[in-house]
Parts: C-alpha cells; sequence; structure tokens
C-alpha cells in the first residue's frame, strides 16, 4: 500500500524531527559557559543585593531549576518536565508557572494566527489562479501587488497599518488586546471589545500570506497552463469553467507543501506583530522573557513554537497523502 | 557522429547561462546577460536596489552627521538642518539610518553567501553521488528544515550575547548563526537540480574521459546549477536582512552596531508610532521593504529569464490566444474528421 508506506515514512521523519527539535531546545541554552541563573544573579548583583543575599538566591535558583545536576539528569528532568506539561517557573515573576503564563497567551496567538493562515491561504490560491488564467493586465496587477504585499516584512506592514489606521485616522485603537478595565473572559461584551483590537494584527498578517499564496499560485498554475493535458482539453473543447478546475487541482498539490514550509516563517513573522501591536500572545511573552533572561520561559516558548509547527506541517503532508491520488497509487511510498 | 561527439556537441548546445564564476559573483556574467532580453521588472528591482546600496555606502561619504553624533534630544521633528529629524537618542535618523543599512547589507551578504555556499556543497553532494550519502545528507536537510529557522536563530543567539567574545555578538557573528541556520532549503532545491544533471550524458562523457569526482562536480555539474544558485542567493540574502531584523527586534540585534531592525527595536521601545514620530519608524520600515521588494522582485525577473516558459509580458493576451487556438480546433474538429488534428 503506497498510502500506508507515505504516512509510516512521514510519521517517522517527524518523529526524529521532533527529537532533534526538543535536544536542540535542551542544548543550545546550555552552551552558554557559566549558566543563565550566572547571568541573572549578576543582574541582580547591579540591583545592589548583598552578596551574601546574593549567594543563596544563586544556590536556591541552581536548585530550583536543577542546574547543580550532571547534564544527562537535567536532560532527564527536563523531558519528563516536558512531558507532564510543566516547564518549571518563571524568573521573572517567579513563583508563576510557566505553563499559567503560556496559557494566557496562546488563546490570543492561536485567535490571530489560525484564521490569518486559513484564510490568507485559501484567498492567495483563488487570486493567483485567476491571475494565471486571465493573463494581461488583471495579470500583471495581481501579481504586482501580491508581490509587493510577499515581500513586505511583517512587521513592517504591521508598523504601516498601526500607524495609518491606528495613530492617523484613529479607526483601530492603538496596541493591546481588550480595553483597560476589562479582563479576560467568555462575555459578549468582552469579545466585541476584543475584536476591535483583533482586525490590525489580523489583516497585516493576512494580506502578506494571501500575497504569498498567489504570487506561488500564479506560477504553478501558468506552468500548468503550458502542459499537454490543457491543450488537449482545449482541443476537445472543454469550457473554461471546467478547465480552470483541472488547472487549480493540479497547481494545488506543490501548494500544499508550500503551506507547510512556509508555516515555520509565518510564525516566526507573526510573533513580531503581536510585538508591534503589543498583543498579548506568545511574540509579547517571549519578548519580555528575552528581555529580562527569563531563561525558562524562553525555552517553553520556542519548544512549544516548534512542536506547534512540526505538528502543523506533520498534518499537511499527510493531507497531502490523501488528496494525492498519485501517493494512493503507487505501490511504492514518494521519495 | 559518434555518440559520444553527439552528446558533447548537445552538452555544449545547451551550454550553462553564466559559464563560468561562483554563483555568489553574479557580476561576473555580465557579458552573457547582455544578449538577454531584460524585462522592465529587472531594472526596476535594479533600481531599487542600486538606491539602497547608494543610500548604504554612498550616503555616509556626502552627508554631514554622523551615526555616533547627538544632535538633538528625543524625537525631534524634521527641519532643514536634519531632514528626517532625530530619534530618541537624539542621533540624526538618516545618519543612523544609512549606518543601518550599511550594517544589514553586510550582514545579509555574508549569512546569504554562507548559506548558499552551504546549500549548494550539500545538495550538490546529496544529488550527485546519491545512495547512502543522499539519505543521509536530505534527511539531516529535512529535519532542520522542519524546525522553524527563528527559534534556532533564538535559542543561538541568546547564548552569543552571554559570551564574552565580542567578534561574536557583533555583526559578523549575527551574519555567521544566520547563514548557518537558513541553508537547508536550497541544499533540498539544488538536490533536486543536481541529481536531473547527473544523469545527462556529458557527465558520462566526463566520466569516460577520466575526469575525478570533485572535478566533475566544479566543472561539469555547478555550471549548469549557477543560475539557480544566483537566484537562491537572491533569496537568502533578503531573507538573512529579515531575519537579522526579526532577531533585532526581538532584543537579540548585533551589539554595538546599528541595523534597521535594531533602529525599529527602539522606535517601538520607545513609543515612536503612539506618538506619531513617523521620522523614527518610517524611514527603516520603507527601506527594508525596499531591499524586501527589490530583492524578490529582482529573484523573479532573473527566474523569467532563465525560465522562458514563465515570461509572458510579450504575449498580450495568454487567454485570447488560447481562445482563439480552441476556436480553431473546434472548427478543425467541425470540418475534418479528428484523425487530421495532429
Amino acid at each position: 500500500m503506497g498510502l500506508r508506506r507515505y504516512l509510516a515514512n512521514k510519521t517517522v521523519w517527524y518523529l526524529g524531527a521532533l527529537v532533534v527539535a526538543v535536544v536542540l531546545n535542551f542544548l543550545l541554552p546550555r552552551l552558554i559557559p557559566g549558566n543563565p541563573v550566572d547571568v541573572l544573579v549578576s543582574k541582580m548583583g547591579q540591583g545592589g543585593l548583598s552578596s551574601e543575599a546574593q549567594q543563596r538566591t544563586y544556590e536556591a535558583f541552581m536548585r530550583e531549576f536543577g542546574l547543580d545536576k550532571p547534564m544527562w539528569d537535567q536532560f532527564l528532568l527536563y523531558m519528563s518536565g516536558v512531558f507532564q506539561g510543566s516547564f518549571g517557573a518563571s524568573f521573572s515573576f517567579y513563583p508563576t508557572p510557566v505553563s499559567s503564563l503560556i496559557a494566557q497567551s496562546v488563546p490570543y496567538t492561536l485567535a490571530l494566527q489560525l484564521p490569518a493562515i486559513v484564510l490568507g491561504w485559501i484567498i492567495g490560491n483563488v487570486l493567483g489562479a485567476i491571475a494565471a488564467y486571465k493573463g494581461g493586465g488583471w495579470d500583471k496587477s495581481v501579481f504586482t501587488t501580491a508581490l509587493l504585499f510577499n515581500s513586505t516584512p511583517y512587521y513592517c506592514l504591521s508598523i504601516i497599518l498601526l500607524y495609518v489606521f491606528g495613530v492617523v485616522l484613529g479607526i483601530f485603537p492603538v496596541g493591546g488586546a481588550y480595553s483597560l478595565g476589562l479582563s479576560p473572559e467568555w462575555s459578549w461584551d468582552f469579545f466585541s471589545d476584543a475584536l476591535t483590537y483583533w482586525w490590525l494584527p489580523f489583516l497585516s498578517l493576512v494580506l502578506i500570506n494571501i500575497g504569498g499564496q498567489a504570487v506561488g499560485m500564479r506560477s504553478m498554475a501558468i506552468y500548468e497552463l503550458g502542459s499537454d493535458y490543457v491543450n488537449y482539453s482545449r482541443s476537445l473543447g472543454i469550457g473554461d469553467r471546467k478547465m480552470t478546475g483541472y488547472i487549480f487541482r493540479n497547481a494545488m498539490l506543490p501548494q500544499i507543501t508550500g503551506l507547510a514550509l512556509s508555516i515555520g516563517t509565518m510564525v516566526g513573522g507573526a510573533l513580531i506583530t503581536e510585538l508591534v501591536f503589543s498583543y498579548p500572545g506568545m511574540g509579547s511573552l517571549l519578548f519580555g522573557a528575552i528581555s529580562s533572561n527569563d531563561y525558562p520561559v524562553i525555552q517553553a516558548v520556542t519548544l512549544i513554537i516548534t512542536v506547534a509547527v512540526l505538528v502543523a506541517n506533520y498534518l499537511v503532508e499527510i493531507l497531502y497523502g490523501f488528496i494525492d491520488p498519485r501517493i494512493r497509487a503507487s505501490k511504492s511510498g514518494e521519495k | 557522429m559518434t555518440n559520444i561527439q553527439s552528446a558533447a556537441a548537445t552538452a555544449e548546445a545547451e551550454g550553462p547561462l553564466i559559464p563560468e564564476g561562483l554563483p555568489t559573483e553574479p557580476r561576473k556574467a555580465k557579458p552573457a546577460w547582455r544578449s538577454l532580453n531584460f524585462g522592465p521588472r529587472m531594472w526596476i528591482s535594479l533600481g531599487i536596489i542600486g538606491f539602497v546600496a547608494a543610500l548604504a555606502f554612498i550616503g555616509p561619504l556626502f552627508y554631514p552627521y554622523g551615526a555616533e553624533e547627538k544632535v538633538g534630544s528625543l524625537y525631534d521633528s524634521p527641519s532643514a538642518e536634519h531632514f528626517l529629524g532625530t530619534e530618541n537618542f537624539g542621533y540624526d535618523v538618516l545618519a543612523v539610518l544609512m549606518a543601518s543599512a550599511r550594517n544589514s547589507i553586510i550582514i545579509g551578504l555574508l549569512a546569504g553567501t554562507i548559506a548558499v555556499l552551504i546549500g549548494v556543497a550539500i545538495g550538490v553532494l546529496a544529488g550527485y553521488v546519491g545512495g547512502w550519502v543522499e539519505e543521509l545528507l536530505m534527511g539531516f536537510t529535512n529535519i532542520v528544515l522542519s524546525i522553524p529557522p527563528i527559534v534556532i536563530l533564538i535559542l543561538i543567539s541568546i547564548s552569543l550575547q552571554s559570551t564574552g567574545i565580542a567578534f561574536l555578538k557583533g555583526v559578523v557573528g549575527l551574519a555567521l548563526v544566520i547563514g548557518i541556520v537558513s541553508w537547508p532549503w536550497t541544499a533540498r532545491a539544488v538536490r533536486a537540480q543536481a541529481s536531473s544533471v547527473a544523469t545527462r550524458e556529458h557527465i558520462d562523457v566526463a566520466k569516460l574521459s577520466g575526469a575525478r569526482t570533485p572535478s566533475i562536480l566544479v566543472r561539469d555539474v555547478l555550471p549548469y546549477l549557477a543560475s539557480y544558485a544566483v537566484m537562491a542567493w537572491v533569496l537568502q540574502l533578503a531573507s538573512a536582512i529579515l531575519l537579522e531584523s526579526t532577531l533585532s527586534m526581538l532584543g537579540l540585534g548585533p551589539s554595538g552596531a546599528n541595523s534597521l531592525g535594531k533602529q525599529l527595536f527602539w522606535a517601538l521601545a520607545f513609543q515612536a508610532v503612539a506618538t506619531g514620530a513617523w521620522w523614527a519608524f518610517l524611514p527603516p520600515t520603507i527601506v527594508l521593504t525596499m531591499i524586501s521588494f527589490g530583492l524578490l522582485y529582482l529573484q523573479s525577473s532573473l527566474d523569467e529569464v532563465f525560465n522562458p516558459r514563465l515570461r509572458r509580458g510579450k504575449k498580450k493576451n495568454l487567454a485570447k490566444a488560447a481562445a482563439r487556438r480552441a476556436e480553431a480546433a473546434r472548427k478543425l474538429a467541425e470540418n475534418k474528421p479528428v484523425e487530421a488534428i495532429v
């Protein structure tokens, strides 16, 4: 069975990638000569802590984060923590567990990115296919606009949108996720308020995704347009609508792999978009953690991003296996 | 004509678009380019890139203020003396912009070149040699490819920030890290190309004439990939500059040096957007967009030069032409038996 082999193959590769990612996530921050606690405590020292108190904090932190143990034990500790979904306590908000900080920010990130990725992908592909099919001036204008959006860095578009619509025109609120005085809750008031804050960051993500997908789809569709089956079908007098359908379905396949590849970049860009709008998602959490040397939070955020991207890629590739008839039909797995 | 001769002749006729020179030196190829038809896209993109490069490298020679010179206070509005006002530390924005653009371009050039060199080396090796070498290299590449590069970059940069080695914290260190992290997709794409080149006849000719593998790789495989490598280099250049600014905005930029991302970082930190100090954040935003757009546009126009199939500026209405063809085919089918259509 081609499909089964394909699925098994992909599963093995992604498990491998997951292991590498988890190990890297553990190892890279520990490559520093000294350790995170040194940096942290020396910063506290500048704040005027006595050396005795400093020593005590140092030891407490070392014990708390298990840094006094040998590397191998640290790794096992880290792994068991990861499997239990606990990432220890944050440095800068000391007793607060990292997992609760993350639980607070994940919903905002998901609310921004999921619709932006899905809608951007659908709209972009349709636009790209139309541009390729119609050609001429339509193609030129769509392609150039799409390329402009595609090549605008996420945060540049965010800054421009924020300035124009938030500051100059005053249509949307400037920064944050909800009005002062409200607190996150499941109520209509909160949602309608949060929605006004959601538009700008969402727009800056989705416009760029539309651009990127349209550019990719256009060139795939142009390639398909020149192929033999299109010429043959045309000579048989098959109607435009049906032809577009054929072309669309064939050009779609590489776009699905393209989606898998681009999710990683998108997530990176979206992190900064949150920063620009001071949207309280994972990006802002990461930024705060980096500026305060909050290693447990940094590590947890990078791990979650990596795992999320891997899982998304994996799902897309699995979906691909079901969609692409060649994989179902072939006796041996692809590649 | 014997088989070998004809193969050699075809190989020569098919000849590479860029006959010689490393992929990282597109300028050498100018004579060959002259015979090619440059579209307006190419000129637009070259113009944009030229403008930014001039701003970064020639501008400081004529501009009276330096990037390290305090000339005003927090966010002074643009004036006749300071075209773009001052930024949060009271430095002249235009002077800082020039220095930033220069550093960002240097980071991009270094990192892009490193990434393409590694990517091409791994891709060619995997694609040409095949077998377990290919499995191993591509397995590694695919694994690295599926981990978001920004995550690895963040983790490495944090480690570098806390080392005492100044060299690694600055522009060069950042460029090295970005280059080392971003080669995988180039390797994957180059491998696909290299394995198709490896099956061509001129490789057999080279093997029969006793050439060693390294020489075949350099003289018979690489030239065929040159056009692709140039395009990959342009893309890597753009992506490295953007990665640098992403890192800088997260607070992990090169220490002690200006960069476009750091300029944005400070603008955001000092609330330039909310206070309406547009001169502090719009210039780096626009320059970054120009760099990115210019390079991507250049890449797409290079793509059209190298892949004629994508070229469609001259043929105005493809749909019309297609309809005409369909119409002709229909007429043919009506008048004559189907067998007549070839």
